[in-house]
C-alpha cells in the first residue's frame, strides 16, 4: 500500500506529504539556491561582474518562467504568449526611463503622465498593466482550450510584437536604450551585486507567493480545474474565473521580471516579445519540471547554461538544446526536478 | 410552500437523428424517492445531464424549487442546491479521497478566492468533508489517491462529494453499480434515512434496491416515460413487463 501510494503522479498544486528541509527534495531546492546565490557571491568578492550579471539573467528568466509555470503547470493553460507579459513590463521599464531621461510625459492626454525612474513606480505600473493585459487576452482566450488556446495567446503576443516593431517612437524594431539603470531608494542599482540581490528578492517573492497560494483555497480550485473542471463546476465552482484570475497573476509575475530584465540588459526591443521567448519561457518550465516550484529555477539554470556555454563554441547550441529537451521529455517526463527530487507525492 | 423540488417539463434533445429525450416531464417531491428505470440507452443519463447543466436541452425547462435553471451553468445549478453523481465518475483521480470532497465544501462556503489559508489546516473545510465521508463509510478511505479506488468506491466518493454541498435535491445516476452486496445494503439504508433530508431522483439497475426504496417510478424507454407508478403499479404494469422487465 505504501510502496503503491509512492508511485501516484507527479502533482503540482496542493502540499506534499510535510517535508523536511533534509530529504531529497529540501537538499535539491536548497542546492539550487544556495548555487544562485553562492556562486555570483563568489564572483562579486573576486571581482568578476560578468558572472554576476549572468547570474542576475538567470535569476529573471527562472522568475519569468515561474509566471509562465503557474499558468501551465499549475493551471493547465498552455500559454504560448507570456512573452507579451516578459515584453511589456520590458517596455514599461524602458518607456519610463526614457521620459524621465529628458523630462518629456509618457503621454499627456487625457492626463499627463510623467516619466520616471523609480522601480517602484515602474514596478506598480507593470503590475498594473500587464494585469490588465491579462485580463482582456485572458478573457478571450479562456473560452477556448488546447492547440485553439495555444495559438490565440501565441497570435495576440505577436500582435504586440509587431505593434513595437512598427512604433518608431519607441525604436521601433531597433529597440530603446536605458542609459542609467532605473533606482530605488536607499540602494545603488547600478551595482551588480545589489542588483543581483533585488533580482533574487523578485524570484523568491514569486516562488513564495506561488508556493502559498497553491495551498489555499484558491489553489485547490485551481488544481481541480486543470485535473477535472467538470468535478469543480459539479461541486459549484466556475472554472472560468478562477483560471481567468490564476492567468493574470501568471502575466503580472513575468511582467515584473521583464521589466527587471530590461533594467539589466539596459536595453529594450521587440526581440523581448516574439514568439521565440515565449518558446524559451516554456522550454525552461518543460526542462525544469512542469508544475514543480523549484522546476523554473532548475530550468533555466539549465537553459542559459547551455545557452552560455555551447553558445560560446558553436552557432547550434540550440541543437543541443533540442537533444536534451528531447531526452528530458522521453526519459524524465517531470523534468530536473523530477529527476533530481523524485516524484511529487499528495494527501 | 410547495412540495415539489424539481420540476422537468416537456424536455427534448436530439443527438443527430438520435432523439434521447422525447417530451419527458417529471417532478422530485420533499420526502420522496424518485426512480428513474429503463434498459441501457433509453436517455436516462442524459436527462440527468440536461437536469444538472451538462447538457442543453433543446427545448422544455427545469425548474429548481420554483426558479427556472434552465439557462444556468452547470456551477450556477450546484450552487442553487443541486447535488449530482455520475455513471462515470469524474473526481479527480491523482488527488486523495478527501481532496476531492473538500472542493465541494469550499464551494458550499463560496470563499474559492482566498489566496493565503492553506487548505490542509483548515478544519472548517476538513471537518465536513471527513464527516461526508464517514456517511459514506469511506474515512479509512480518506487519504488514498482517487486512482487506486475501485469504480464502487468511486462512485460512493460522488455520492460523498454531493452530500457535502448539503443538496436541495440529489440526483444519483447508478450509484449501486459496482459495490459488492454489503455496499449495497448499506447505500439503501443510507439513502432511505436520507430521503428525509433530501428528494433523490434514482438511476439504478439493481431493481430490489428500486423496488425497496422508491416512492414512485418513472419508466424511460427510447426517451420517452412509458409508465409511473408506484413500486406495486410497475411491477404488475404489463408494458413495462414488456419493454424492461423483460417478461
Ligand atoms: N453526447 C452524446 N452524443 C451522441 N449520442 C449520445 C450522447 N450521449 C448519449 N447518447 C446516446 O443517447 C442515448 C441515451 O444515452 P444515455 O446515456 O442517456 O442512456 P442511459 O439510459 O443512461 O443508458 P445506460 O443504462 O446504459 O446508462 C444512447 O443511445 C446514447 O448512445
Ligand atoms: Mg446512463
Amino acid at each position: 500500500m505504501d510502496k503503491l501510494k509512492s508511485e501516484t503522479t507527479a502533482l503540482p498544486g496542493l502540499p506534499a506529504l510535510p517535508n523536511a528541509w533534509f530529504d531529497r527534495k529540501g537538499l535539491v531546492q536548497i542546492g539550487l539556491l544556495a548555487l544562485l546565490f553562492l556562486a555570483p557571491l563568489a564572483a562579486h568578492l573576486l571581482g568578476h561582474i560578468y558572472y554576476v550579471n549572468l547570474a542576475s539573467r538567470i535569476t529573471l528568466i527562472a522568475m519569468a518562467a515561474v509566471g509562465l509555470n503557474l499558468a501551465i503547470g499549475y493551471g493547465g493553460m498552455v500559454s504560448f504568449g507570456h512573452a507579451a507579459y516578459f515584453g511589456l513590463g520590458g517596455y514599461i521599464a524602458g518607456i519610463s526611463a526614457y521620459h524621465a531621461f529628458d523630462f518629456s510625459p509618457v503621454m499627456s492626454w487625457p492626463m499627463a503622465i510623467p516619466g520616471s525612474d523609480s522601480m517602484l513606480v515602474i514596478w506598480l505600473a507593470t503590475i498594473l498593466l500587464c494585469g490588465l493585459l491579462a485580463l482582456a487576452i485572458g478573457a478571450i482566450s479562456l473560452r477556448t482550450t488546447g492547440v485553439y488556446f495555444i495559438m490565440i495567446t501565441l497570435a495576440f503576443a505577436q500582435m504586440m510584437y509587431y505593434f513595437a516593431n512598427s512604433w518608431p517612437t519607441y525604436g521601433g524594431e531597433d529597440g530603446l536604450p536605458i542609459y542609467i539603470r532605473n533606482s530605488l531608494p536607499l540602494v545603488d542599482t547600478g551595482q551588480p551585486w545589489t542588483f543581483f540581490l533585488i533580482a533574487f528578492s523578485g524570484l523568491l517573492l514569486a516562488m513564495a507567493i506561488t508556493s502559498r497560494m497553491m495551498k489555499s483555497r484558491f489553489g485547490a480550485a485551481l488544481t481541480m480545474a486543470r485535473l477535472n473542471d467538470t468535478r469543480l463546476a459539479t461541486a459549484g465552482v466556475s472554472p472560468y474565473p478562477i483560471r481567468l484570475v490564476a492567468f493574470v497573476i501568471s502575466a503580472m509575475i513575468t511582467g515584473l521580471a521583464g521589466a527587471l530584465y530590461a533594467d539589466l540588459n539596459g536595453f529594450i526591443s521587440p526581440t523581448m516579445l516574439s514568439w521565440h521567448m515565449s518558446g524559451e519561457l516554456m522550454v525552461i518550465v518543460i526542462l525544469g519540471g512542469v508544475g514543480r516550484l523549484y522546476g523554473p529555477l532548475a530550468g533555466a539554470i539549465l537553459f542559459v547554461m547551455m545557452e552560455t556555454l555551447l553558445g560560446g563554441m558553436t552557432e547550434y547550441w540550440k541543437l543541443f538544446l533540442g537533444l536534451v529537451l528531447l531526452l528530458v521529455v522521453l526519459f524524465a517526463k517531470h523534468g530536473v526536478m523530477g529527476w533530481l527530487a523524485g516524484r511529487e507525492r499528495h494527501v | 410552500m410547495s412540495d415539489v423540488v424539481l420540476t422537468l417539463n416537456h424536455l427534448q434533445k436530439h443527438f443527430g437523428a438520435l432523439q434521447a429525450t422525447r417530451d419527458v416531464s417529471l417532478e422530485l417531491k420533499r420526502g420522496e424517492i424518485h426512480a428513474l428505470i429503463g434498459p441501457n440507452g433509453a436517455g436516462k443519463s442524459t436527462l440527468i445531464g440536461q437536469i444538472a447543466g451538462n447538457l442543453k436541452p433543446d427545448a422544455g425547462s427545469v425548474h429548481l424549487a420554483g426558479q427556472e435553471i434552465t439557462a444556468l451553468s452547470v456551477a450556477q445549478r450546484a450552487r442553487l442546491g443541486l447535488g449530482r453523481s455520475f455513471q462515470v465518475s469524474s473526481l479527480a483521480e491523482p488527488l486523495s479521497v478527501l481532496r476531492n470532497v473538500m472542493i465541494a465544501v469550499q464551494a458550499l462556503q463560496g470563499h474559492s478566492f482566498r489566496f493565503w489559508k492553506p487548505v490542509h489546516r483548515d478544519e472548517s473545510l476538513l471537518a465536513p468533508a471527513r464527516e461526508a465521508l464517514e456517511r459514506m463509510q469511506l474515512s479509512h478511505r480518506a487519504d488514498t489517491p482517487v486512482s487506486e479506488l475501485s469504480h464502487g468506491e468511486r462512485r460512493q466518493v460522488e455520492v460523498a462529494c454531493a452530500l457535502a454541498l448539503k443538496p436541495r435535491a440529489l440526483l444519483l445516476d447508478e450509484p449501486m453499480a459496482g459495490l459488492g452486496p454489503e455496499g449495497t445494503a448499506h447505500l439503501t439504508d443510507l439513502l432511505e434515512t436520507l430521503k428525509q433530508e433530501v428528494p433523490i431522483l434514482l438511476i439504478e439497475h439493481d431493481m430490489d434496491a428500486v423496488f425497496r426504496l422508491a416512492d414512485r417510478i418513472s419508466v424511460l424507454v427510447a426517451g420517452s416515460v412509458i409508465a409511473r407508478g408506484d413500486s406495486a403499479e410497475i411491477r404488475h404494469n404489463p408494458d413495462v413487463r414488456e419493454a424492461y422487465l423483460g417478461d
